[in-house]
């Protein structure tokens, strides 16, 4: 049975009682993302979806409340109404997972789910402003507000987004939005190595032109995007947002900069809504399969390298957004964790996530990056003040 | 001296032992890191929020992550407080020490480590002020672009611990959103990192937690911050308006249209007349209020900007329009803006508020600021970042007068209710320290703030991390 309260009052009293009885539950929106995770004891589910709808929303303020449960297509629609868009572009994992259900706003915070444009305008949690929790005591609690700058107290905000419901039940949240750009444009590089893509896209993120997307989608994935509607080629893509005249002026220097390496060839607006969408939603690896997929946040210029050392070692197919600070790989066959977390040590640090594996695989395999003693101790720590009784999604982050 | 905001009653074990430490201090540290005598510790007794002072017990100023971390343990090991401080420039009086606290300065923790242009980051030591890092990097065309008044003078590990903002942070963002990693000592002297040059870190948020802590939850010494590409020119244009609600409603107008300014900076009538009598930068004084919005791009990004922005003031009745066609008005447009707090300084002593409201409801609190600072007798001149609602009413008085100086301090609790009954919040930029630390129930529940202090025992349990801020001395839970 899933617990699905329809009030904060709600959700206050079961989770006062699940404390009291020590009983566990575990805490998700349209759970698109099922499977992800370390495998939690077994616990009860209990979902948002019965909290949904707009609470507030200002357009000439750029802010939105709702409740967590409020479907994500509903927002964008709301939003869309007015010309404005949510900035971090919150991926649909429903591809990639290979789940049915409906992808809920508290969902999005939860896991602090971000896109393309995260590593210019910043990650989900850069753009949730305020929220309102139910912690492990059963205690409604809200934290930072409906501003955009606002330092009072500690920022348990940052906090609860992407602690994957194990802090705390968000109910409502309240977030920054921003105008949907007049249009976009997409530079196209081609046939350019993973190390040579990485050195465009490092110069084009040093010139003044605001690139707002850098992606680099070799070979293997090259066919699977606009149809296989990109020129022969690996593809390096670099994205251009804003007034019309504006993009066409940076789209101009930006071309004349990167035709020193390689043939360059752009995408007009609607091509590039769709190759943007298709990387942010990781399209290539929307395949149906349970082969395991990783999330690897690493500093840019590092991410080829991985990939490369990988390779001599085992099966994997790789593609990288964020400038190469965020490599998708997909393996042929074990998610080989620690492989993967070894050389991410050698290359300076960053993490792996493993998004999508068989349940076999995932029952061997830590889901989130270990974190060292000290820190792993104060996350601990933290999560104890949160949830004292450790009834929120026991075991799913480590 | 103003005496209505308390500090928590110094340890009398600590002060009992005030030799004993100061000498196991020095076994420590090299004798030029530590300062102990009564007159070295003057210069420590306060910050920016210069009404109260408080001589330390000591003032360590380690060079290093280890001498950091071993004073650390020491004090840790003794419950002995320890007040963590940049460059002292807080408004809110963050690093206003007490009598059985050890200052633990970053001062002498200010080189550059690395710049990386292929990741865009700087990788600092905490003490490396703010306009350092983009001075480093300008040269090769990137910037660091959290922007605080402050910042010739400010840290980087000050700017952590408040989460501080700038003029700039319309567009960028403010600290919390430009920094990617931290090194880090622990209350018990463990030395931690926290992210680094990749995107997000792994786990729990704790990096963001830990910016804008205000010094409770560890002690940074080294952050891996963001650079960015510097725009190919910036050009500021100036409106004159009637009435406040007209200059609010341009403001809410540009912001809704899809342009992102890089700041809009408003200023009220006494505001105006102060910064135009001491930097004569031709402001008009026939109008009640004033805008300074900058935009950033290219010459053709800029024309298109700029004329759908005048378009916008045209419909709100705008009186003054001022383009600058040369860098050199430009700097006269941003001079006056630039020049407030000192010009300010100049005719009275003044106390900078730092609520944050929502864009709607400008107008009707700087109307209400108005009433307020009226019913006690006193001047307000606001100047303040317009385009994200972070008001900053001056509030003019004699600090000779300890009677002017209550009712300053009165008529600041005010207004910062004010704020938060609207829908905002206490301070957008300047943190709490001890200057707001009473009002935090005006703001939150007792829940609230019991999970926030629940966090903090996370991290300190003995609470000997800067212990006199942010929360409310009363009612804090036992650990």
């Amino acid at each position: 049975m899933t617990l699905i309260p329809n009030s904060e009052a709600d959700a206050a009293y079961i989770i006062r009682n699940a404390a009291g009885d020590g009983k566990k539950l575990a805490l998700c929106g349209g759970n698109t993302r099922a499977g992800f995770g370390n495998s939690v004891e077994p616990a009860e589910m209990m979902n948002s979806t019965g909290l949904s709808g707009i609470v507030d929303y200002e357009p000439a303020e750029m802010v939105m409340t709702v409740k967590t449960g409020t479907p994500v297509a509903e927002i964008e629609t709301a939003l869309a109404a007015n010309r404005q868009m949510m900035a971090f572009e919150p991926m649909d994992h429903r591809g990639v997972m290979g789940t049915l259900g409906e992808p809920t706003i508290g969902g999005v915070f939860a896991a602090n789910v971000s896109g393309p444009r995260r590593f210019v305008s910043g990650a989900a949690r850069d753009s949730l402003l305020g929220i309102r929790f139910i912690n492990g005591r059963g205690e409604a609690i809200r934290a930072g507000g409906r501003v955009m700058k606002n330092v009072t107290g500690l920022d348990l905000v940052k906090l609860l987004a992407g602690s994957h419901g194990t802090l705390g039940f968000l109910t409502e949240v309240t977030f920054r939005v921003l105008p949907v750009p007049q249009t976009l444009e997409t530079i196209v590089i081609s046939g350019l190595d993973d190390a040579a893509a990485a050195k465009a896209m490092a110069a084009a993120m040093a010139l003044p032109v605001e690139v707002s997307g850098a992606a680099h989608l070799p070979q293997t994935v090259r066919f699977r995007f606009l149809g296989g509607g990109l020129p022969e080629g690996e593809a390096t893509v670099l994205r251009l947002e804003g007034l019309g005249a504006s993009v066409s002026v940076r789209a101009e220097k930006l071309a004349a900069v990167m035709e020193a390496f390689g043939p360059v060839s752009r995408l007009g607006l609607e091509q590039s809504q769709t190759l943007w969408r298709q990387i942010r939603d990781v399209y290539p690896y929307s395949d149906g399969t349970l082969k395991p997929v990783w999330h690897v946040s690493i500093a840019p210029s590092a991410g080829h390298q991985l990939v490369a050392a990988l390779r001599l070692e085992t099966g994997v197919d790789a593609f990288y957004d964020w400038q190469g600070g965020l490599v998708w790989m997909r393996m042929e066959a074990d998610p080989e964790a620690e492989l993967v977390r070894r050389y991410i040590r050698a290359l300076g640090g960053g993490h792996a996530t493993l998004l999508r594996a068989s349940d076999a695989a995932r029952a061997g395999t830590q889901a989130f990056e270990p974190q060292p003693d000290a820190v792993a101790a104060l996350s601990a720590r933290v999560k104890q003040k949160l949830d004292p009784a450790g009834i929120f999604c026991p075991g799913k982050m480590g | 001296m103003a005496d209505t905001i308390s500090f928590l009653k110094p340890r009398e074990a600590v002060l009992s032992r005030r030799a004993a430490i100061i000498a196991d201090l020095t076994e420590l540290l090299p004798p030029e890191c530590l300062v102990h005598e009564a007159r070295e510790l003057v210069p420590f007794e306060t910050d920016a929020f210069v009404s109260y002072r408080r001589l330390p017990l000591a003032v360590a100023l380690p060079k290093t992550t280890a001498q950091v971390a071993a004073v650390m343990k020491y004090c840790h090991r003794y419950g002995i407080p320890v007040v963590p401080r940049g460059a002292g420039t807080s408004l809110s009086g963050g690093a206003i020490p007490q009598e059985d606290a050890v200052v633990l300065g970053l001062s002498k923790m200010s080189r550059i480590l690395e710049v990386d242009y292929a990741n865009r980051t700087a990788t600092v030591q905490a003490g490396v002020t703010n306009l350092n890092i983009s001075e480093a990097v300008g040269i090769d065309g990137f910037f660091y672009a959290p922007d605080p008044s402050s910042q010739l003078a400010c840290t980087i590990g000050g700017n952590i611990g408040m989460n501080s903002g700038g003029a700039h942070c319309l567009k960028y963002g403010v600290t919390t959103n430009n920094l990617l990693g931290v090194k880090m000592v622990l209350v018990d002297g463990t030395v931690i990192e926290l992210g680094g040059k990749h995107l997000d870190a792994a786990g729990y948020d704790l990096l963001g937690l830990v910016c804008g802590s205000e010094g409770q939850l560890g002690i940074v010494t080294e952050a891996v911050v963001r650079l960015i590409a510097k725009p190919e020119g910036a050009r500021p244009v100036l409106f004159g308006f009637d009435t406040s609600e007209h200059a609010g409603a341009c403001v809410a107008d540009i912001i809704g249209s899809g342009i992102i300014p890089v700041a809009i900076e408003f200023m009220d009538k006494p505001a105006i007349e102060i910064c135009e009598a001491f930097a004569h930068a031709g402001y008009p004084l026939d109008v009640e209020a004033l805008l300074i919005v900058e935009v950033e791009g290219s010459e053709a990004e800029m024309e298109a900007m700029l004329k759908a922005i005048v378009e916008i003031a045209g419909r709100h009745g705008v009186k003054t329009v001022r383009e600058s066609q040369s860098a050199t008005e430009a700097a006269l447009i941003w001079k006056g803006r630039k020049s407030a707090f000192g010009a300010t300084g100049r005719i009275a002593d003044y106390i900078c508020m730092d609520g944050t409201v929502p864009l709607g409801k400008l107008s009707y609190v700087l109307n209400k600021t108005s009433e307020i600072v009226d019913r006690f007798g006193l001047r307000v001149a606001n100047v303040f970042h317009a385009g994200d609602g972070n008001m900053h009413p001056l509030i003019l008085f004699n600090a000779n007068d300890p009677e002017d100086a209550a009712r300053a301090e009165e008529a600041g609790n005010e207004i910062l209710k004010l704020c938060v009954d609207a829908g905002g919040c206490l301070t957008g930029e300047h943190g709490v320290g001890i200057e707001k630390r009473d009002l935090m129930r005006h703001q939150y529940s007792e829940a609230d703030l019991n999970q926030q202090m629940a966090v903090r025992y996370a991290f300190d349990e003995g609470w000997i991390l800067n212990p006199s801020k942010v929360f409310p001395l009363d009612g804090r839970p036992a650990a």
